[in-house]
């Protein structure tokens, strides 16, 4: 049963990894044109100097 | 198929073909913040062309398309205006229209929304963490290491739960404080008892623990929240959108020339001038020029009226021939418009006493929760003395009745249901508007701009002359008059090749008059040409000296109009149709779409009054109207709908805005509304059995957490599962 001092840290620090990468996209407005961004990959012009 | 071939191909879309290419620019300072609203994109080649297009011009420094919203946002320097933006577009071959930024303060309905969506994010976390930890509990954990996965719990799930739940705890705090009972206060009180006696339980090494229990109760709960959030946004946004469009602007006429200002900075005594086609934006007193004004939206009249100096216009109104100088009266607040639309939120009030189903089921369910879950408390404590036990099992009924799955009940199906809708063009405003929309068995439809598209189409030309013809084509070239260039049309589409007609001139709020074979003719009102003015829209040619013949014109039918009529007929409903226009031409047009039912000449009051006297009989009333007259009506309704034509006044009271021009959305809407209540009915129903299932376990002591979760989660699931099935 030792390696439940390993396995509940990694399973806990992996949740707040992933519940952080959300927050990041939420902030960086990922969800707010769905459609648009489904759309902007099959576009065939090609942008040389995207913005950041 | 065609969705497929399309996103393959951006170039397949119409528009794109006629798209400029691209032409980078250097960047500018960012000043101003422009929004455009871009009906027609829906491919990626619309989005690369829209950029282009923007970016193409100088001045502009960013310009990003959003097409989930349609809009576009620019950044730019301040001598780009979006009207030029807007042009550029629409000779581009992309419809485009100015939107007012100030009017779209989505901003902070974004931030409601980001709110939930974080709250719901760590509780999701919280919920699989806890769960997890709690399968070694259910598989059989022991002492030690029991204690441990509980302790642990205990110290993910008490801040995820102060942190998710707070939304839950306001609304129950606020409704305390009033002395009523919300759905709020049952959730709240579960969770917090559910937390406390399970923290007073590991203290004690005990062997239940409800943290997830209640982790999970705010996860679900929060679900319900961010649907119903959501459809609320999208739907607001859509409405902003349409106020946005209407810019409000005025040409001032000074010492100095004619200058473009914002409604807001007229003052009372300035002089306005509007052109011919241009709606008036003020109320005031014509000081100069001679014209003929269309009422339609403020009173329901199809039949145009003169205006010339002296004659009192108000706001809302639309100026069709010639120029007019106004001066201003009453401006901005303080116009009759903006009145009337004051008095429709006192109307409204009146509506606010429907309750709606999940109300209903709160008021049966709040009550009944507490009495059990303190019965339960009160059994166990005389039967056994053990205060411990007691308040544990107490804890375990609240869990178990808590309303999950009724949360989600109605949320759920008003999300799948305002989707579809939203899909074929009809967007709810209100949150009971669909269960109100569901009870309806009479439908009141307004004339003019509602059943009919508002252009008008002339009739009965074969009893005319060539001749006539030929000389009222001519006449009718020469001006701009909405009844003249049906007139163009019509005869254009029947062959006719225009006489020669020298010399003409047009006569401001009069009519056309020209001359042919040394005869003078004139086109235009009954009143210059000595005639009798009919009882419906009609213009008149006059050769020489001959009598003047009138040419009769109706209002087409918008799309849709009467296989909706005939559909909600169908449907067993009683269809009404009430208009302020005069008697001949609604019966005419009545009789044409298949109403029985017809009252002519109606003021505003009287169409409120009949709505009113409908609903003391009974009946629950639908109202469908697009103008200034109606909007009394549509607050009165017990729902309302109004086409996005319509006066902005009349979309705020309606329940309800049909965002294209065809009107069939309607039967879909009744349709749908019927369907969705029989969807939440059917998920009440679902909740209620689980928790009749449930109870007596939880009451009798033999509710463990791992029942507890499971009958949680399955009903929530079962719900959901239900309510997509109207999609």
């Amino acid at each position: 049963m030792d390696v439940l001092g390993i396995l509940i840290p990694a399973s806990l620090f992996l949740g707040l990894l992933g519940l952080g990468f959300f927050f990041w996209m939420l902030k960086r407005g990922q969800f707010d044109d769905p459609d648009g961004d489904a759309h902007r990959i099959l576009r065939d012009d090609y942008d040389d100097t995207p913005k950041g | 198929m065609t969705a497929t071939f399309e996103h393959a191909h951006p170039a397949a879309c119409p528009a794109c073909a006629a798209a400029p290419l691209a032409e980078s620019m250097a960047a500018k300072p960012v000043i101003g913040r422009l929004m455009l609203s871009l009906p027609g994109i829906h491919c990626a080649g619309c989005i690369s062309g829209v950029e282009r297009a923007l970016l193409a011009v100088p001045g502009v420094s960013d310009a990003r398309v959003n097409l989930t919203l349609r809009r576009a946002a620019i950044d730019a320097s301040p001598e780009v205006t979006a009207k030029m933006l807007a042009d550029l577009l629409a000779a581009a071959g992309y419809e485009a229209h100015e939107l007012d930024a100030g009017q779209l303060a989505s901003s902070a309905a974004d931030q409601a929304g980001r709110d939930l969506l974080m709250r719901l994010a760590v509780a999701f976390f919280a919920m699989m963490n806890v769960m997890l930890l709690s399968v070694a509990v259910w598989s059989g954990a022991e002492d030690a290491t029991r204690d441990m996965m509980h302790w642990i719990s205990a110290a993910i799930a008490i801040p995820a739960v102060i942190f998710c739940g707070r939304p839950f705890y306001a609304s129950a705090w606020g409704a305390l404080r009033g002395h009523r009972l919300n759905m709020d206060v049952p959730i709240s009180l579960a969770i917090l008892l559910a937390v406390g006696t399970s923290l007073y339980e590991t203290m004690h090494s005990g062997e239940h623990a409800y943290f997830d229990a209640a982790i999970s109760l705010c996860f679900f709960l929060l679900a319900g929240r961010y649907l119903d959030h959501r459809t609320r946004a999208s739907a607001r946004s859509a409405a902003q959108e349409l106020t946005a469009l209407e810019v409000p602007r005025a040409l001032r006429v000074t010492a100095a020339g004619e200058e473009t200002v914002s409604v807001a900075d007229i003052a009372i005594g300035d002089i306005v001038r509007v052109k011919p086609g241009g709606g008036i934006p003020v109320d005031g007193v014509v000081t100069d020029g001679q014209s003929e004004i269309d009422r339609a939206l403020m009173t329901g009249e199809s039949l145009p009226a003169y205006a010339g100096p002296g004659s009192i216009v108000s706001a809302g109104e639309v100026n069709l021939t010639g120029p007019l100088n106004i001066r201003v009266t009453a401006a901005g607040r303080d116009t009759a418009l903006h009145r009337i639309a004051d008095l429709v939120a006192v109307a409204e009030a009146g509506r606010n006493n429907y309750t709606s189903l999940a109300d209903q089921a709160a008021k049966l369910y709040a009550p009944g929760v507490h009495i059990l879950s303190l019965a339960a408390a009160i059994g166990w404590w005389i039967y056994t003395q053990d205060l411990r036990l007691a308040l544990n099992i107490a804890a375990a009924v609240l869990i178990i009745t808590c309303p999950c799955a009724l949360g989600l009940a109605v949320p759920a199906v008003t999300t799948a249901a305002s989707g579809r809708l939203f899909r074929k063009g009809m967007l709810i405003k209100d949150g009971t508007a669909m269960e109100r929309l569901a009870e309806v068995d009479t439908v009141v439809f307004d004339k003019t701009g509602t059943l009919t598209a508002g252009q008008p189409t002339p009739f009965g030309l074969d009893e005319h002359a060539p001749d006539d013809l030929a000389v009222a084509l001519a006449l009718a070239q020469a001006t701009a008059h909405p009844l003249a260039r049906a007139l163009v049309a019509a005869l254009i589409a029947r062959g006719i090749q225009p006489a020669a007609v020298s010399d003409l001139t047009e006569v401001p709020g009069y009519g056309v008059k020209g001359r042919w074979r040394d005869q003078t003719v004139r086109l235009g009102r009954a009143i210059w040409l000595g005639a009798d003015a009919p009882d419906h829209t009609a213009t008149f040619v006059q050769i020489g000296a001959a009598a003047p013949r009138a040419f009769g014109f109706t209002d087409t039918l918008r799309d849709g109009a009467a296989a909706t009529v005939a559909g909600l007929r169908a449907q067993g409903k009683r269809v009404m149709l009430i208009s302020g226009d005069s008697a001949g031409a609604v019966r005419r047009f009545a009789a044409e779409i298949g109403i029985d039912e017809v009252i002519a000449e109606a003021l505003p009051q009287d169409k409120a009054a009949l709505i009113a006297d409908l609903a003391a009989q009974g009946a629950k009333v639908l109202m469908v109207g697009d103008g200034l007259n109606d909007t009394a009506a549509l607050a009165a309704a017990h729902v309302s709908i109004s086409p996005a034509s319509a006066l902005d006044a009349a979309r705020a009271a309606s329940d309800m805005v049909l965002m294209g021009r065809d009107l069939s959305p309607i039967a879909d809407a009744m349709d749908t509304a019927v369907k969705a209540r029989a969807r939440i009915r059917e998920n009440f129903s679902i909740a209620t059995v689980y928790n009749v299932l449930a109870v007596p376990f939880a009451m009798a002591g033999l509710c463990s957490p791992l029942i507890a979760a499971l009958a949680m989660s399955s009903s929530s699931l079962t719900v959901s599962l239900n309510a997509l099935r109207l999609r």
